[in-house]
């Protein structure tokens, strides 16, 4: 044992270049520090210029208050929150998670503060059924009126008494198509295609749908045997696999690590934008496709609940909604914002936006199937990850 | 005036009181988690907000080592060939510092080995993704010069993953060789050569024993935190190359997240350690007395 | 050491002197080739990095020609393509690093020494024990660390918020907690080997020449032990600024440090300004040890 304090000593001594004054270190990092402040500043308010030109008005008595936003990565207009910010005169704290289930088990864990999130349908339910959300009140969110009605009411909370949207999308088959150049329909392609790398998506319950569905069954059922064919399924047909992606699917594709990758469509939509090139495309495929709504929350023990629903009234605003949808590229639910014209025309007309027929008739929701069920899927979705990919 | 006697007494208590900040920390907030994760590995999942409930079970352990059992395998696996690898490049590294002439030449050659280290973890692993990936470095190099025709899959494998680990701990590696062989006298190696000794039979006989300690906590230095990787196989590796500490983050906060299932798998992960320890103690007494 | 007073067994006519030359030479060949490509393997990831941190293309590997773009929107705001990614929120997080390594360096180094003189000169029943305690934050892995921590604070905040109703959250202390119990165990360590080179009897003619226990301390222990001191606190200042595990499982909202910050960024969006961040840590941490070395050899 000696030999080793010994060493660990000499790793010290040496990496340290021995013996400083003791002040050096931190006094010369604050000091890089406090030079850097000002002229970062300078620049902050600089950019902050190129604010929302929304009518919208905060309500008075949140300044200096601070909002805490749990979001999925890449999922919100540019200057939406910069909007905020200037408009209440408070500071946001933002923060990312890149899947449902992985969001679930943080808040499961004790909610470490956040106000509000951005669960899928399906999580909206499982949240409230376990107690994780606290109601809103409408009253303080008029701009819900804004919303199209096919967005309200949803089985997964009547009557918003806990959510009110945010956007719609789909989740398909992201591929290149340079390797791909008769384009990808299905999800059999997917996993046919072995000579492919794939990104599957950290989504379990998308995952196992799509292999229940090959199967023939339900994409949400909840009969063990099935469950685990569709296990087996995805495990046979897995070999593939380079890569389960949380969130970055779509990065990997367009870096060229992967061929195809299983993706929500507006990650992807963003991804063909950003690198201005034709050798990427996004398809709903026509053997279920998955829809989705997500839903803006109300945490259960939120530090600030108030004036996290007057963001959500904010987030409904035509003009912030049209920003955030022409951005993130997913279908905003905002009848004013599309009726004024609001929204990108070829945004507007994309697959974002429209589903063909095909894609149509076969397209599902994931469903809360209480918690047994989700149990089931995440044991066989545990086995699928520790054995795809040979 | 003190007395002797008064002095050591006196200097009893103080020992003691000197040890209590550090007894009270330590127990509270290393020690007392540790055996709440102990207990928490014997119960069951609950639902909703509650990660844990009775009953005291075992199945947990007969989960996570039927289930688990490949990751487990891998992890000392991989970590094992990482030790190999350190050794074989840290240990000729160690001795190159050492017999550089001039002083500074050791110094900045040492300087060399560290500064890399003071780049933040995350960014170095990561870099690695832009010198293997199918469009990285590497590849677009070798495609551009006809070598070949497909790129090689160098990301996302175990292949990705033992670099990075190798690149990640080869300081902890060649640091404590260089302490132990830059007190080498090399007059021994003279008299082992002067009473006839060969080359091969002086590193083996000479060079190799008076080295020992220093390879040996080299390894335990690289070993132990191989095993826990968690980082470095999240962002290098393909889905056949996680780690035990890839899925105990996933059992912790990841979908599926099952409190009791992880927190088994981190008391197994200990155990072994604890394993690779009491040899590493073994060897090091054995040597001691020798 | 044995091995050296039974050498005159070696035979020299046991192996042929072509035999030895040959491995000389592939020796001192090795000795040649593996440094040079361990230097290699060492600094090619950073080169890279630097390289690519001036590379106009954005989300690819290849280069597109030379651009100052990705410093300059680190220091304009723009950083990356999200609001999480604003320069405001990287000072944050540099900020809330710099708090964290400060305190929990200082914590840990004043209890750190305090054992460490303590077990190397005090005599109590259980010293074999704490020993052990000590030496365990070291060899334990850190996610075992984290995770556990993190779990004890969800316990211990549950059971305050159901006694008194208060709710706590995560957060800087609760990183710097997990900080201290790492440092404390690396700066024992390093206090402890200065002083087991430190003669006992300077302390204890201290005393004799009627030195109180604190006067000994301040004006022989002290001095003597503080390269120990010093370093082990600068060790533990690294350790915390470089720390990822036991923060990630134990921050809250708000309580990015620089390392989790960088994380995110890496994740879930490659941007270039990653390289152009990592460069500029580089530069610091190169002209931090450039500035150490310099004191050092001006004290010379």
């Amino acid at each position: 044992m000696r030999q080793f304090l010994a060493l660990v000593v000499l790793l010290v001594l040496v990496g340290c270049g021995s013996t400083p004054t003791p002040t050096a270190t931190p006094a010369a990092s604050s000091m890089v520090t406090e030079e850097a402040t000002p002229e970062v500043s300078a620049g902050t308010e600089e950019a902050a210029t190129g604010l929302l030109a929304t009518d919208w008005t905060c309500p008075e008595g949140y300044a200096g208050q601070t909002l805490s936003i749990y979001n999925w990565a890449t999922y919100i207009g540019d200057q939406t929150v910069a909007t905020f910010e200037a408009l209440c005169d408070v500071t946001v704290e933002y923060s990312i998670y890149d899947s449902d289930e992985s969001m679930i088990s943080v808040l499961r864990n004790g909610n470490p503060g956040y106000d509000v999130a951005f669960p899928t349908d399906y999580a909206v339910s499982i949240l409230i059924r376990e107690g994780l959300l606290q109601p809103i009140n409408q009253d303080l969110i008029p701009n819900l009126g804004n919303a199209l009605d096919r967005y309200i009411n949803l089985g997964f909370d009547p009557g918003n008494v806990y959510s009110i949207p945010y956007v719609g999308g789909t989740t398909g088959i992201a591929y290149n198509t340079e390797k791909f150049p008769d384009g990808i329909t299905t999800w059999a392609q997917v996993f046919t295609a072995q000579d492919a790398r794939v990104a599957w998506l950290e989504n379990p319950r998308g995952m196992i749908g799509a292999a229940l569905i090959q199967l023939g069954f339900n994409p949400n059922s909840t009969n063990p045997d099935e469950i685990n064919q569709a296990r087996d399924y995805l495990i046979e047909n897995g070999g593939n696999v380079t890569v389960i992606a949380g969130d970055d699917g779509d990065a990997q594709l367009v870096q060229g690590i992967v061929d195809i990758a299983i993706e929500y469509g507006g990650d992807m939509f963003q991804q063909i934008a950003d690198c201005a090139c034709d050798t990427f495309a996004f398809a709903n495929p026509v053997d279920g496709t998955i829809l989705d709504v997500t839903s803006i929350v109300l945490l259960a023990d939120a530090p600030n609940p108030t004036l996290a629903q007057v963001f959500m009234d904010f987030m409904s605003d035509p003009v912030v909604a049209a920003h955030n949808t022409n951005t993130i590229k997913y279908a905003t639910p905002n009848r004013i914002a599309i009726e004024q014209g609001l929204i990108n025309e070829d945004l507007l007309n994309s697959s974002a936006f429209n589903l063909s027929e095909a894609a149509q008739a076969t397209a599902w929701y994931i469903a809360d199937i209480g918690a047994e069920g989700e149990q089931l899927y995440a044991d066989a979705w545990t086995e699928v990850t520790l054995n795809v990919g040979r | 005036m003190h007395t002797r006697l008064t002095d050591s007494t006196e200097r009893r208590a103080h020992g003691f009181l000197l040890a209590l900040p550090a007894i009270f920390w330590l127990g509270i907030f290393f020690l007392l988690p540790l055996l709440i994760v102990l207990g928490v590995s014997f119960l069951s999942r609950g639902s909703g907000g509650i990660p844990a409930v009775l009953p005291f079970t075992l199945q947990n352990y007969t989960y996570v080592l039927d289930t688990y059992n490949e990751v487990i395998v891998r992890s000392v696996w991989i970590a094992l060939i990482t030790t190999l690898i350190c050794l074989l490049v840290g240990y000729p590294l160690a001795f190159f510092i050492r017999t550089r002439e001039r002083d500074w030449v050791k110094q900045f050659a040492l300087f060399l080995v560290i500064l890399p280290f003071w780049t933040n973890f995350l960014v170095r692993t990561y870099s690695w993704r832009t010198i293997l990936g199918p469009e990285g470095i590497i590849n677009s190099a070798l495609l551009d010069i006809g070598l070949l025709t497909e790129p090689l899959p160098m990301l996302n494998n175990q292949f990705a993953v033992i670099i990075g680990m190798v690149y990640a701990y080869i300081p902890f590696m060649t640091l404590p060789i260089y302490a132990t062989v830059s007190k080498f006298d090399f007059r021994f190696l003279e008299a082992a050569h002067d009473l006839g000794a060969n080359d091969w039979s002086a590193f083996w006989r000479v060079i190799l024993p008076m080295t020992l300690p220093g390879v040996i906590a080299g390894c335990i230095l690289v070993f132990i935190p191989s095993v826990g990787t968690f980082v470095i196989s999240d962002l290098l590796g393909g889905p056949q190359d996680q780690m035990i500490g890839n899925w105990i983050n996933t059992l912790y906060q990841g979908s599926g997240a099952h409190l009791p299932r992880g927190a088994a798998l981190s008391i197994i992960m200990m155990l072994l350690l604890m394993f690779a320890l009491l040899i590493y103690v073994f060897f090091g007494e054995k040597e001691g007395k020798r | 050491m044995a091995t050296l007073t039974q050498t005159p067994t070696f035979t020299p006519d046991s192996r042929s002197l072509q035999g030895s030359l040959l491995i000389r030479r592939i020796g001192k060949a090795i000795l040649w080739i593996t440094p040079v490509f361990s230097y290699l393997f060492l600094w090619a990831p950073i080169l890279l990095l630097i390289l690519f941190s001036f590379n106009a293309g954005r989300g690819t590997f290849a280069w597109r020609g030379f651009t100052t773009q990705w410093y300059s929107n680190i220091f304009s705001g723009t950083l990356g393509a999200e609001a999480r990614f604003s320069t405001e929120l990287m000072l944050n997080a540099l900020s809330n690093s710099l708090i964290v390594g400060v305190t929990s360096t200082l914590i840990a180094t004043v209890i750190g020494t305090m054992v460490a003189i303590s077990m190397t000169r005090g005599k109590f029943p259980g010293k074999r024990i704490l020993d052990g305690l000590l030496f365990l934050p070291v060899v334990i892995p850190e996610i075992t660390q984290g995770v556990s921590l993190a779990i004890f604070f969800r316990v211990i905040f549950e059971f305050i918020e159901s006694i008194t109703g208060a709710r706590i959250l995560p957060g800087v202390g609760t990183i710097i907690i997990g900080h201290v119990v790492f440092n404390v165990a690396f700066v024992a360590i390093i206090v402890r080997a200065r002083m087991s080179n430190m003669n006992p009897r300077l302390e204890e003619a201290a005393g004799d020449l009627g030195a109180t226990p604190w006067q000994t301390f301040y004006r022989v222990t002290l001095p003597l032990i503080m390269p120990g001191v010093i370093a082990g606190a600068l060790l533990a200042f690294t350790l915390s600024l470089d720390d990822f595990v036991v923060t990630f499982f134990n921050k809250g909202v708000g309580s990015d440090t620089l390392p989790i910050f960088v994380y995110g960024m890496l994740k879930t969006s490659v941007t270039p300004e990653v390289n152009a961040l990592s460069t500029l840590m580089l530069i610091f941490s190169t002209v931090l040890v450039g500035f150490s070395l310099f004191l050092q050899n001006r004290k010379d």
